[in-house]
């Protein structure tokens, strides 16, 4: 076994990485950049190598720097992660040129998976079944309009470097062709340094669904069943989960034989994936092979016990697998939640900066990974498990250069309605302050109830919120809950107020029983009887709730227990009440008494100043061109401008029929967030 | 004799209802409350005493014998917030418009006096129309009186102004003499002149918003130290501004039970500070950080926001704080944010308020607009201000110490009680840069000597241990620590005892 492994990654991928080769015994070796050079797997790994200024094409993708710091550390082997150099068959070369392992498949299989067109051949002729599609390079938007047309539309456009949603677009007609073939040219030349694109029939109804396939050097070739990753947004996955609610035992049989012929095919050896598009009527396409660890193998690890990293390193020092197919099973569910530095308020713009408060819910083990020893934390065991696979700390940076992913939240149950509630609980315990993040997107995904029927495809985000997200309204039950701890919180509070120095002897002042809670519009009056142990919340309609917790004033977390049912509200004070954030909702809540609640209805409802009229700018980033002139009309959907964040062009259209009348701001501005771009008449 | 009981109560119920049921749904119709309704917001349930109900003018002039409502436009009296004495008037728009007549003037003085015999707080409720133009001389007499008492009260007990409605012409001054003034959006302005004034004079058009609303007051003249939605959310913040302060100069700050422990460690403080020198980053994280629970009342948010000023408590007592902001202006200091600091060191110092300095400064704004209006005079102000201050002060200084700039923010040297510094620190004459240019001119035309140059300035000054040899920095600590050692700090000053030499009053240079 190797004595020191290098990790050419960065983020949570990398501490994951460290974790597995600490349980076995093997020394870690990170690389950093400038802009990592606080990060966690710096402060993980035993030895940490400086590699360059923040671009990843000038740090983390550059072989010559990964095989100088291996040659500086002695390291024996190379876990690439995912995303820089994992799929690069040239970095696989040159580590086996310097007699170093790489923890991954052999050059031969990335390149022949790596190239989307070349993969698609492959695979016809291991008889995989495979989406029609235009596996030829495309030269211009012209060419591109064309084919699209050929094969009909909807058609997707892809980067044939791509992956991670980058360099991917969905055309419905010519126009949009047109543009989706520019844009993925030009992201696929910046993340890439390769822009050769290609188109296929776009799927409809289609379900994302995945086999992951684990191989050895010895013609061992076996699958760890399916995981569903049909929660999408711009083909960015969000929700993954082991196994699919949607397969049948036959259906997943036969693509796991499939993809384990595919795998064989090209001798295949390591970990790997095969995604297919399914569609309504469990036909599955090939979509293509990812020739490394997949962002989302824990919860095949959660369901199977197999520590694939584990795994991968083994199989790199040239074992052979210890398990065979018989011996992979399905035990329990298991979820994962991406979180993204996102704001889902301003249609899921990314959000850099500094996480002022990052306060994860506590890991806890259970199921298969106890059994197997997969588990390399130090969690308490419990009846569902919480996992949660992170790269950043509170008080560090989310960066402009990479990926905005925060953690990945995996939770396990011994069936899915256990694994979604525990993820339920463990986002109410998840603490992420200082930007804008996805927690309460995937919070309301988590009380879907398309997403809780397991009846969902990979247009679940652009159909069920089609005109963005703007947070949960709760259901009656729930808010009757959320008020009675308010109403209770309040009461600790005003008491603790009551208790200031300098108060009139025998004149202080009485916290009174009767509160009225207003939330998402609706009304409570509530009388609060408290003793010692907690207090009892009654409302009009009679019903009781007991409330016990031990929140203090100024916690921002509340554990509570109201009625029977525990619950985590995050909580943050606002002039007579609470802004309380639960299950994807937002809410400014309101605990005041009679006569408060009485003279507040009096105050006037103020709207928000009028932006209607004005393109705000709606992330911090880069101008990259102007469409329009003062004075020209607009069409509704009309591209205005092009904005460049973390690497991503967003063109930002035209709300409504308008004339422009002030353009602020032209190419190569930097802009911050609500900076107005134009304004119309 | 049950007779003369229900007497009283009907003359109460009378001077309950101010100027009618109409004016009142009038007022509720501006999104207003009442005088009466105000109280019951600013103050404990059941906690109000009034005095003077029954009190009525005694003009004569243009008919007005024919209208004498009890109260005269104005409620006085007082009560508690959370058990601690206030006085407090609110003047009645519903009765003569709240206008100030010698006997409503005669209203609000009685409770002044009171206040100050008492040593509490009086807050002021400000919804007037103005002088009662029928009494002449005698209202303008009254606003007199008043603006005499709020000068004696001045820095004996705290003054707080809301501004709930129109406050103009002369009105204008007595809250401009207390020590806070509070507006609500949309509904409340303060001005000396009028629009219709204006307009005649200088041929301006404004309108009264413009001239003199809350944005206007918060942002650009800084004569308001806050403003809030509605009469409801205003109310309510003052009662937790009140929380913060002492009942009068006698007085230590209040202490009220705290849920945060003093020796809270937040490890996310030493990475605050960012790689580079030129990037800012928000020091309201670091107060809210150092805070107990978190709570921070910001006075003047909205106004030279590269000054953070405002209260925090430590192991549940209030401390005011001070700090450069690097998000706005680098933290520069100028003339806005000098004057708005130093009023706030002053009221500090008046009342007990120990004062915690948080210091990222670059130095002064350089400029002919800064330099034309003064700005030596006001930075003076602050440096004044720090250096005549006998409270507990304690600074930590983050970053940049710059120059005059370093002296200014509550240094050793302005007899600061704790000089904190993080290793980040960088206490210096000026920045490498600008040092290189002056000290090795010769070279300037030669990058690599200037470079050079640059490196050993930076390794020479670009740190806190220059000044910490000296003593003028105590100690340099752990941004993790930060709130444990401040909050030690103040612990051990808790007895400090300062003079100043006897004078009639300094002269500080307004």
């Amino acid at each position: 076994m190797f004595k020191k492994i290098l990790i050419a990654n960065r983020g949570e991928i990398a501490c994951r990485v460290i974790k597995t080769a600490r349980k076995m015994g093997i020394k870690t070796v990170a690389v950093y950049s400038d802009a990592d050079r606080n990060a966690l797997h710096v402060k993980m790994a035993d030895e940490a190598v400086h590699i360059g200024p923040p671009p990843a094409n000038q740090s983390y993708i550059v072989i010559d720097k990964i095989l100088q710091a291996i040659k500086d550390t002695g390291a024996e082997a190379v876990h690439p992660g995912y995303g820089f150099l994992s799929e690069n068959p040239k970095f696989a070369e040159a580590l086996e040129a310097a007699g170093v392992a790489f923890i991954g498949p052999p050059k031969g299989a990335i390149e022949a998976m790596g190239d989307k067109i070349t993969s698609k051949k492959i695979a016809q002729e291991a008889d995989v079944s495979t989406v029609p599609g235009y596996m030829g390079l495309i030269e211009d938007a012209d060419e591109a309009v064309k084919i699209s047309n050929q094969i009909g539309y909807p058609v997707m456009i892809k980067a044939s470097a791509g992956g991670g949603g980058k360099g991917m677009r969905i055309a419905w007609d010519d126009q949009e062709a047109r543009e989706g073939f520019q844009s993925s040219k030009n992201e696929a030349a910046n993340s890439f340094g390769d822009d050769r694109i290609f188109i296929e029939k776009f799927v409809t109804q289609p379900r994302h669904i995945e086999i992951q396939v684990l191989c050895d050097g010895h013609g061992n070739a076996i699958y760890l069943n399916e995981r569903e990753c049909s929660i999408q947004r711009r083909n960015q996955k969000v929700v993954e989960e082991a196994p699919s609610p949607f397969l049948d035992e036959a259906t997943r049989k036969a693509m796991g034989d499939q993809s384990t012929a595919l795998a064989k095919a090209v001798g295949y050896t390591s970990a790997g994936t095969v995604e297919f598009i399914v569609d309504g009527d469990r036909n599955f396409y090939f979509l293509e092979m990812n020739t490394r660890l997949q962002v989302e193998h824990p919860v095949t690890e959660l369901i199977t016990g197999v520590d694939l990293v584990e795994q991968m390193i083994r199989v790199a020092a040239g074992e052979p697998l210890s398990i065979s197919q018989d011996d992979v099973g399905i035990h329990g569910w298991a979820i994962e939640n991406r979180l993204y530095a996102e704001d889902p308020y301003r249609n899921f713009l990314p959000s850099i900066g500094r996480l002022t408060r990052y306060r994860p819910p506590s890991e806890v083990a259970a199921g298969p990974m106890l059994s197997e020893g997969t588990w390399q934390g130090e969690a308490p065991t419990g009846d569902t498990a919480v996992r949660n696979d992170t790269g950043v700390y509170e008080g560090g940076e989310i960066s402009m250069f990479y990926d905005p992913m925060i953690a990945k939240l995996c939770t396990w149950g011994p069936d899915r309605a256990s694994a979604i509630e525990a993820m339920r609980n463990a986002l109410d315990g998840f603490e992420v302050e200082g930007i804008g993040h996805n927690l309460p997107f995937v919070a309301a995904v988590m009380d879907h109830p398309k997403f809780i029927s397991g009846d969902m495809t990979t247009a679940f985000i652009a159909e069920e919120y089609p005109d963005g997200f703007e947070g949960v309204e709760l259901p009656a039950e729930t808010l009757q809950r959320v008020a009675a701890a308010a109403a209770a919180m309040t009461r600790v509070a005003e008491i603790r107020r009551t208790r200031i120095s300098g108060r009139m002897d025998n004149h202080t002042r009485v916290v009174g029983g009767q509160s009225v809670v207003t939330l998402q519009g609706a009304t409570f009056p509530v009388s609060i009887a408290a003793d010692p142990e907690g207090s009892d919340v009654s409302f009009e309609d009679g019903t009781v709730l007991r409330v016990e917790s031990d929140w203090l004033p100024g916690q921002s977390l509340a554990r509570l227990n109201v009625g029977g049912n525990p619950m985590a509200l995050k909580v943050d004070k606002i002039t007579h009440g609470y802004r309380i954030r639960f299950r994807g909702a937002d809410m400014k809540v309101h605990v005041r008494s009679p006569r408060q609640a009485e003279l507040a209805a009096l105050m006037p409802e103020k709207l928000p100043p009028d932006t209607s009229k004005m393109l705000l700018c709606p992330m911090p980033g880069l101008i990259v061109k102007v469409d329009v002139e003062v004075g020209d009309e607009v069409q509704e959907g009309q591209a205005l401008c092009t904005v460049e964040a973390m690497k991503m062009e967003n063109i930002l259209r035209a709300e409504k029929k308008a004339i422009v009348s002030k353009i602020n701001a032209g190419a190569g501005d930097s802009l911050a967030v609500d900076e107005v771009i134009m304004e119309f008449e | 004799m049950k007779d003369i009981l229900e007497q009283l109560e009907q003359r109460r119920a009378d001077a309950r209802l101010g100027g009618g049921q109409r004016r009142i749904d009038s007022q509720h119709k501006k999104g207003k409350l009442t005088a009466r309704e105000r109280i019951e917001l600013l103050l404990d349930d059941g906690s109000f005493e009034e005095f003077d109900m029954f009190v009525a003018h005694r003009c004569t002039e243009f008919g007005m014998q024919e209208q004498r409502p009890p109260g005269d436009g104005v409620v006085t009296g007082w009560g508690t917030i959370n058990g601690r004495q206030v006085y407090v008037f609110s003047q009645d728009f519903t009765v003569l418009g709240g206008s100030v007549s010698e006997t409503h003037a005669a209203k609000i003085c009685k409770i002044m006096d009171m206040a100050m015999q008492n040593g509490a707080p009086v807050i002021g409720i400000n919804d007037s129309g103005g002088a009662r133009i029928q009494e002449g001389v005698d209202s303008l007499a009254g606003y007199g009186e008043v603006f005499q008492r709020n000068i004696m009260a001045s820095g004996v007990v705290p003054q707080i102004s809301v501004i709930m409605g129109p406050c103009a012409g002369g009105a204008v001054y007595s809250p401009a003499m207390t020590d806070f003034i509070f507006m609500v959006k949309d509904s409340s302005y303060m001005f000396v002149t009028g629009p219709d004034v204006v307009k005649t004079v200088t041929n301006e058009q404004v309108t009264a918003e413009e001239l003199g609303g809350a944005s206007t007051h918060t942002r650009k003249s800084s004569v308001a130290d806050g403003a809030f939605e509605n009469d409801v959310e205003a109310l309510a913040e003052v009662r937790r501004l009140v929380d913060f302060l002492p009942l009068n100069n006698k007085e230590k700050p209040p202490v009220r039970p705290f849920f945060d422990a003093p020796d809270r460690v937040e490890s996310s403080l030493d990475t605050l500070i960012p790689d580079n020198p030129n990037m800012p980053y928000d020091m309201k994280e670091l107060i809210t950080k150092i805070a107990d629970e978190g709570d921070f009342f910001e006075i003047q948010a909205e106004f030279a926001a590269n000054m953070i000023t405002g209260f925090i408590r430590l192991e549940g007592q209030t401390v005011g704080v001070v700090a450069n902001q690097p998000l706005v202006l680098a933290g520069v200091l100028d003339i806005d944010s000098a004057r708005k600091a130093a009023r706030f060191v002053r009221f500090c110092d008046c009342f007990e308020i120990p004062i915690l300095s948080l210091v990222d400064v670059p130095g002064f704004l350089p400029g002919t607009t800064q330099e034309y209006n003064g700005v030596i005079k006001h930075g003076a102000k602050l440096l004044f201000a720090y250096g005549e201050a006998t409270v507990p002060k304690v600074t930590v200084i983050t970053r940049k110490a710059y120059g005059g700039a370093y002296v200014v923010m509550s240094s050793k040297h302005l007899r600061g009680d704790f000089n904190y510094a993080w290793p980040t620190s960088e206490i210096a004459v000026m920045g490498a840069k600008g040092a290189v240019e002056i000290l090795h001119r010769a070279d300037l035309g030669d990058a690599e000597k200037t470079a050079a140059h640059t490196e050993h300035y930076e390794d020479r000054f670009a740190n806190p241990f220059v000044a910490a040899e000296r003593g003028f920095i105590d100690e340099v600590i752990q941004p993790r620590s930060t709130r444990r050692r401040v909050t030690r700090a103040f612990a051990s000053l808790r007895n400090k005892r300062a003079q100043m030499p006897w004078k009639k009053h300094d002269n500080i240079p307004l």
